[in-house]
Order: C-alpha cells, then sequence, then structure tokens
C-alpha cells in the first residue's frame, strides 16, 4: 500500500537535497558585474580604422529577418566586409521573440557576441545595463558624431540612466537603423463614397467618423484580441489631447506627471465614447490584430490606426486605393503620434573588438546606410534629403514625409508600455477592460497610476 | 517499490551486517528476484533524470526566494513570493482559471470518452476505423494550428456566429474571446476538442478488453444499456479512466499554448492562466523569482491532484 508516500517521501529528500547543494554552492543567483564592466574609453583612445586592428570575426546577433530588413542588413555587411577584408562578420538572426527570449542567456555567458540588437525598455535594455552587459557608447558619439546625426528623441530611447533605475535620458547605449510610428492609414474610395477628404485636423477627423458611420461604413477597422493594438489607438487619441510632452513624462516619469490628470481621462473617455458611437467593428477585443489588417485591406473600414510596419502588406492588396498620414494635429497644435525605432545596436561589454564593433554600427547608420535601408523599403531612422522621392511606392513616399514631419516638429511620443516593467500588461488588460465597457475612463486611469506608483515605491 | 523491500535480506541490518559477503549474498535469492546491481543498469538514467528533472527543480525552488531579474543580483525575498500568490489577486486568479478549465480539459474529455466508447462498445459501427481516426485527429494537430483554427470559430464574423445567425440565433452571436464572460469557457471548449479523442481512444481499448461473457451475463439479467455501462463497462474501465484523468488534469494544468495563441490572458485578465505567468513572467517582464514561485506552486498541485485523482478512481488495490 504505502508505493505513493514512500515514493513522495524520496522525492522531497531528492529535491531537499539538490535545493540544499545548490544554495551551499552558490549566493544569490545573478551576475557580479560591475556597471561598465569594461569602463568607458577617452574618445582620443578609440581607433575609428577597422584595417587597423589586423584579422577578426566579429560575431553580431540580430533580429533583422524579415525582407526588407534581411535584405538591408546583408547588403551592408557585405559592403563592411569588402571595405575591411581582414573583418569578417558572423551574423546571427533571430526573429524578435527568438532573440528577446535567447539573448539574456547569451548576455550572461562568458563570451557574448560583439555587437547585439537589444530592444527598449525596462526588461531588456535597463537589465542589461543594471548588470553591466552592455557597453556606453557616448565616447564613439562623440567621436563619430552621432549627436549631430540623430534627433535627441531617438537617441534619448536609447539611453540609460546611471544606476539604472530610468530610461529616456542618462548615458547611450546604442544606435537604431530604423524609425517606425503609428499613422492613419485611409481607404480612397471608401472616403469619397462617403463624401469626404483625408481630414486635415483632429477634430476634422472626429466629425469625419461620424459622417462615415453615417454612410453605412465601418469608420474605423480596429481588433484587439491580442491585446497590443489598443496601446497604439489610445497613444495617439493621448497624444493629441495631451500634447507630447506630457506622454514623455508620463513614460519617463519626470516633472511629478500623473495619468489620474484630466486629461489623459479624457483620452480614455473618447476612446470608450469611440466605442459605443460605433466607430469601430462590434466585438473590437475578439478581432484578432491581423484579421483587423486583412479586413481593411480588403477594402472593408475608412481608417486604419497602426504601425507603418503594416504598410508593406496593405500595399499590395489596396494599391493606388490606400493613403497614409501622420494622425492630424488638434488645432494650433503640432503634429505628434506614437512611435519609436527599431531595435538598438549596442556593444557588450566583454567584447574584445569594441572599437570595431563601433565602426560596424556606425557604418549601419551613416547616410549610405540609411539610402541602402530606404531602398530595401524600410522607414531609415534618419532619412536623407532626397528620401521622400527615392521612397518608391506612393504609400512609402508618404511614410517617409510622415516621419520626416514628426521628427521635425519632434512630435514623436513613446510607446505606453515602456513606462515600467509591468506596464504592458497594466494597460493592454485596462484598455481591454475600458474598451468592453468593464470600467470608467477614471477607473482606468487610477490602474495605470497605481502601476506607477507600485514600481517608483517599490 | 514495495515488492522491493519485503525481499528477504534487503531491509535487516543486522544480516546486511553480519553477512558482508556480496556474492552469498545474492546467490540466496531465487533467479528473477531484484536485486541491488540493478539500481546500477538504472544508474544512467538515473542520472540523466537528475541533471535534467532534479536539479532544475531544485534551481526554481532556489530561485523563488529571491527576488531576481535573471540578470543582476538577486535580493532575497524570503516567502514573499509565496505569499503574494495567496494574497495577489493577479497571482491567485490565474489559479482559479486553471481550475475551472479542468473541466473542460479533464473532466468532459474524460466523459465524452465513456459516453463514445461505451456507444461503440454496443452498436456495430461500420468503417469504426474511419470514424475513430476522424475523432482522435485533434490530438495530433499541432496546438498554434488548433489555436488559429478556433480563433476564427470564434471570430465575431467566424463560422459559429456565422451559424448562429443562419438558425436565427443571432441575438447569442458575440465576440466569443473577447467576452469577459465566455472567453475562459470559450478556449476550454477547444481544449475539451483536443483532449477527448485520447481518452476515446485509451477506453475503446479498454472495452475491447472486457470479456464477452460479462455483457452476455449482465444482458441475461435484463440490464439495459445504461445498467449494463454502469455494471459492467465502467468499473471495467476504471484504470483506464485513471490514466487519461492523470494525462488530461496534467496537461490542463500546465497548458500554456492554447492560452497563448488565442487570447494572451485576455480580455482584461480574464483568461490568465499559471504556466503562461510562468513564461511571461521569467521571459518578459524579468521577474525570475515570483515565475519561479508560480512554477513550483503549479508542480505542487499537479502533483496533489493527480495522486488524489488516481487514487480516488484507481483505487488502492485495483489489480
Amino acid at each position: 500500500m504505502p508505493d505513493i508516500p514512500r515514493l513522495s517521501r524520496r522525492a522531497v529528500t531528492a529535491v531537499a537535497v539538490a535545493g540544499a547543494l545548490l544554495a551551499a554552492g552558490c549566493s544569490a543567483p545573478g551576475s557580479n558585474n560591475t556597471p561598465s564592466g569594461q569602463s568607458a574609453k577617452k574618445p582620443s583612445a578609440i581607433s575609428t580604422d577597422p584595417a587597423s586592428a589586423g584579422k577578426l570575426t566579429l560575431r553580431v546577433w540580430d533580429q533583422e529577418v524579415r525582407g526588407g530588413q534581411n535584405q538591408e542588413i546583408t547588403r551592408l555587411n557585405q559592403q563592411f566586409e569588402k571595405k575591411y577584408p581582414n573583418v569578417t562578420i558572423k551574423r546571427t538572426a533571430k526573429s524578435f521573440s527568438d532573440l528577446k527570449t535567447t539573448l539574456k542567456l547569451a548576455l550572461s555567458g562568458n563570451n557574448p557576441p560583439d555587437a547585439v540588437e537589444v530592444n527598449q525598455g525596462y526588461p531588456d535594455m535597463v537589465s542589461f545595463v543594471k548588470a553591466g552587459m552592455l557597453l556606453p557608447l557616448d565616447s564613439y558619439s562623440s567621436v563619430y558624431g552621432w549627436k549631430d546625426r540623430y534627433p535627441p528623441t531617438l537617441l534619448n530611447l536609447n539611453r540609460v540612466n546611471a544606476d539604472a533605475t530610468k530610461f529616456g535620458t542618462g548615458k547611450l547605449y546604442g544606435l537604431s537603423q530604423m524609425g517606425e510610428y503609428v499613422g492613419v492609414y485611409y481607404n480612397k474610395k471608401n472616403l469619397s463614397a462617403a463624401g469626404i477628404t483625408p481630414p486635415k485636423t483632429w477634430s476634422q477627423f472626429e466629425s469625419d467618423l461620424a459622417k462615415v458611420k453615417a454612410a453605412g461604413q465601418i469608420p474605423i477597422q480596429f481588433g484587439n484580441l491580442d491585446k497590443f493594438p489598443a496601446i497604439h489607438t489610445f497613444g495617439v487619441i493621448q497624444a493629441q489631447a495631451t500634447g507630447d510632452q506630457t506622454v514623455r513624462d508620463l513614460v519617463y516619469g519626470s516633472g511629478g506627471a500623473k495619468w489620474t490628470a484630466d486629461k489623459t481621462v479624457a483620452a480614455a473617455q473618447t476612446l470608450q465614447d469611440w466605442v459605443k458611437k460605433g466607430y469601430f467593428p462590434p466585438g473590437v477585443n475578439g478581432i484578432g490584430y491581423d484579421d483587423s489588417n486583412k479586413a481593411f485591406g480588403q477594402g472593408k473600414g475608412a481608417f486604419l490606426i497602426t504601425g507603418t510596419w503594416a504598410a508593406a502588406d496593405l500595399k499590395g492588396p489596396m494599391g493606388s486605393s490606400l493613403g497614409l498620414m501622420v494622425p492630424p494635429a488638434s488645432t494650433g497644435g503640432s503634429p505628434t503620434t506614437t512611435g519609436g525605432e527599431s531595435l538598438a545596436f549596442g556593444i557588450t561589454s566583454k567584447s574584445s573588438h569594441a572599437d570595431v564593433a563601433a565602426a560596424y554600427i556606425n557604418f549601419l547608420t551613416d547616410a549610405h546606410a540609411q539610402d541602402v535601408i530606404l531602398q530595401a523599403g524600410n522607414l531609415p531612422a534618419v532619412p536623407g534629403p532626397s528620401a521622400v522621392q527615392l521612397a518608391g511606392a506612393p504609400v512609402n513616399q508618404e511614410m517617409v514625409a510622415g516621419w520626416k514631419s514628426v521628427n521635425q516638429s519632434d512630435g514623436l511620443v513613446p510607446y505606453l508600455d515602456y513606462t515600467t516593467p509591468t506596464f504592458y500588461d497594466t494597460i493592454t488588460a485596462a484598455l481591454q477592460n475600458l474598451i468592453g465597457q468593464k470600467s470608467t475612463p477614471q477607473q482606468f486611469a487610477e490602474k495605470l497610476q497605481a502601476d506607477v506608483d507600485a514600481f517608483h515605491n517599490g | 517499490m514495495s515488492r522491493t523491500e519485503t525481499t528477504p535480506g534487503s531491509r535487516n541490518p543486522q544480516r546486511d551486517s553480519s553477512n558482508g559477503d556480496v556474492t552469498r549474498r545474492y546467490r540466496r535469492r531465487s533467479p528473477g528476484e531484484p536485486r541491488a546491481v540493478g539500481y546500477l543498469y538504472a544508474l544512467p538514467a538515473a542520472v540523466v533524470f537528475g541533471l535534467l528533472i532534479l536539479v532544475p527543480l531544485g534551481q526554481s525552488v532556489f530561485y523563488s526566494f529571491f527576488d531576481w531579474d535573471g540578470l543582476s543580483v538577486a535580493t532575497p525575498a524570503g516567502l514573499s513570493n509565496y505569499t503574494s500568490l495567496f494574497t495577489d489577486p493577479s497571482l491567485r486568479a490565474p489559479f482559479v482559471h486553471a481550475l475551472v478549465l479542468l473541466l473542460f480539459y479533464a473532466l468532459f474529455p474524460v466523459l465524452i470518452g465513456l459516453l463514445l466508447a461505451a456507444t461503440m462498445s454496443r452498436v456495430k459501427v461500420h468503417g469504426l476505423a474511419f470514424f475513430r481516426t476522424v475523432l482522435f485527429l485533434p490530438q495530433v494537430l499541432a496546438m498554434v494550428v488548433v489555436a488559429v483554427t478556433w480563433r476564427w470559430v470564434y471570430a465575431p464574423s467566424g463560422v459559429l456566429n456565422e451559424v448562429l445567425r443562419r438558425i436565427g440565433l443571432g441575438g447569442l452571436a458575440r465576440a466569443w474571446l473577447g467576452d469577459f464572460n465566455l472567453a475562459l469557457p470559450a478556449v476550454g471548449v477547444a481544449g475539451t476538442w483536443v483532449g477527448f479523442g485520447l481518452c476515446m481512444v485509451l477506453f475503446i481499448a479498454g472495452v475491447q478488453s472486457i470479456p464477452r461473457e460479462r455483457y452476455e451475463a449482465a444482458r441475461l439479467d435484463g440490464a439495459g444499456a445504461f445498467r449494463e455501462f454502469l455494471a459492467v463497462t465502467l468499473p471495467a474501465l476504471r484504470p483506464q479512466v485513471a490514466v487519461a484523468a492523470t494525462l488530461t488534469i496534467v496537461a490542463g494544468l500546465r497548458n500554456f499554448d492554447l492560452i497563448y495563441l488565442t487570447t494572451a490572458g485576455g480580455p482584461g485578465n480574464s483568461t490568465s492562466v499559471p504556466a503562461y505567468e510562468v513564461y511571461h513572467r521569467a521571459f518578459e517582464t524579468g521577474q525570475v523569482g515570483a515565475a519561479a514561485a508560480i512554477g513550483v506552486a503549479l508542480t505542487v498541485l499537479i502533483f496533489v491532484l493527480s495522486v488524489v485523482v488516481s487514487r480516488l478512481i484507481a483505487g488502492r488495490d485495483d489489480r
């Protein structure tokens, strides 16, 4: 009879022994690197010529596996190797989520890659900096003039402060190749069927939604089953309501900004009103993101609020009836929208070829590289003067022109889920509740503020 | 195990010490009796098991007492990761959801499997192999395929709603996976659909090994279909039911992919489950200690539930 009790007693003993051995053998888990392990070089000590570094292999991990992205990076790698025959680039390309889950392990090993693409935000870049795994790039920045290459908003996204408790400020830890922003796609045929032209101001946009609804069409195509899309929709509404600086203060936790302030609550009210007025398809929380994009591509819906990454898929089915604009600014305001940049190329602090890696990152982001990126159908982070003409298809031209106008007015606001390590969970759940009429705008705002308070006090 | 322990010589320390000669000790056994040397044969497997299962398990237990982001130095957290399992509603809810899902992942598949097996044991079905294959098919499909399919079935303009509208029940049509009350059962139904095939195959195999005479006897005694099922089929299937229940409970509690691929825990957090929280916290939000604590709690829960269930169903002296 006593089979199971005996077995379990043994199992418990085994586990206890294993645990005890581990506990005895090691102290608290985690690496003991001092932050910025290999301390930053002085600009004068930096070699900007990889040719003088001797024969070496540069190991790079990136996530540019999709069509146009793979194309540009392959081409740039070839050109770099041709320019510096002594350097061999050993590239490891993984999809975004694979990179996200394996990079931590790779970085905690003794022999990490030299250059890695790091996701911005607390769980990734900030915790890598905290563990001393990334090299600060400020000296390289001054040698190569990166401050003049990028607008401050884009560089700030790749900055982490000294005690690794905040980002958006502090030392620079990477450079991004490409930009992305949330725009308003529109279906020209459906707009003219409803008797309207693309709106020029935010209030015009809102009144257009009512007209489209009255014409019996879906005003905004939208699917939020996958949880993240509502961050973009709400982000756009909020940015118009509060202005760009308030959103930046909220996300980076500066200036005592509160999520419960009137204007953010009003933005939540707007989103909920749009649901009630039927500006979105019924059952938004049950429609997949890809399915909603596909529906828009098939001509269902007048507008679609989503990122520039969707342009490539919409272009095919919609052809010339597809248009893209930056969300129209509220009267008297400047254009602002949610957006960011691709993962940042950084250098690991254990790399023995830091100078070469920096030269490589410089090469990946200089004016020539931006042209290569553009020609492969992507949106370069800093498009050149004639980028719009070179962009090809009309929607790509609109995409580049929109990016330029947002950056000119410094109107880019960061993704809201950057706010705290747990904010993605909090805001996506809260937005689904808001859209599902399960909470009031005030309760929504309080949920968000509670998450922020817990993070800063905890 | 118990038989090993009661063989003469292995348990009596006096005899062991008085008789140090190993070869003589073994010679006394009859052939086929388990011997200590058997452990040697099990050693390679035991080493692999230890390295791949026990050590990581020990590590998880160890990590669960820390606040750790997976990279920088951890800070000891005492039992706080465990106490918050009870105090934090966002951690308690996933366990409640998992228990609700057990109805769909374990109870319903077993019931449906029993029903099908009982039917097939009574009625001569033409093309039995065909139906068995079709009904077993969901079990073979990759979970990604299952999840994507059910997302389409439940979509606002999906098959289910379309059917409801056609038969005049359009009022019931809704975004199933976006409904705060119905998303969990909706995912559960997908789980039932996946799970019942395995139960059915197990039970059919069991039914086929029941001697025909028992059925004849039952019929001679005037038992109807239902009575026959209760008196003959069900008791004979007890071991199979225990196996099926254990397998489906374990699979149901550690279910991750179906949730991850259909709702990602939404809408709100109304379909979050412990296994999803483990992944999410360990790999996405850098809360390794909390993730480890959930994992350990889940392990304990699975262990307890499967022991209890196999005890209850199989009985202690079933063979």
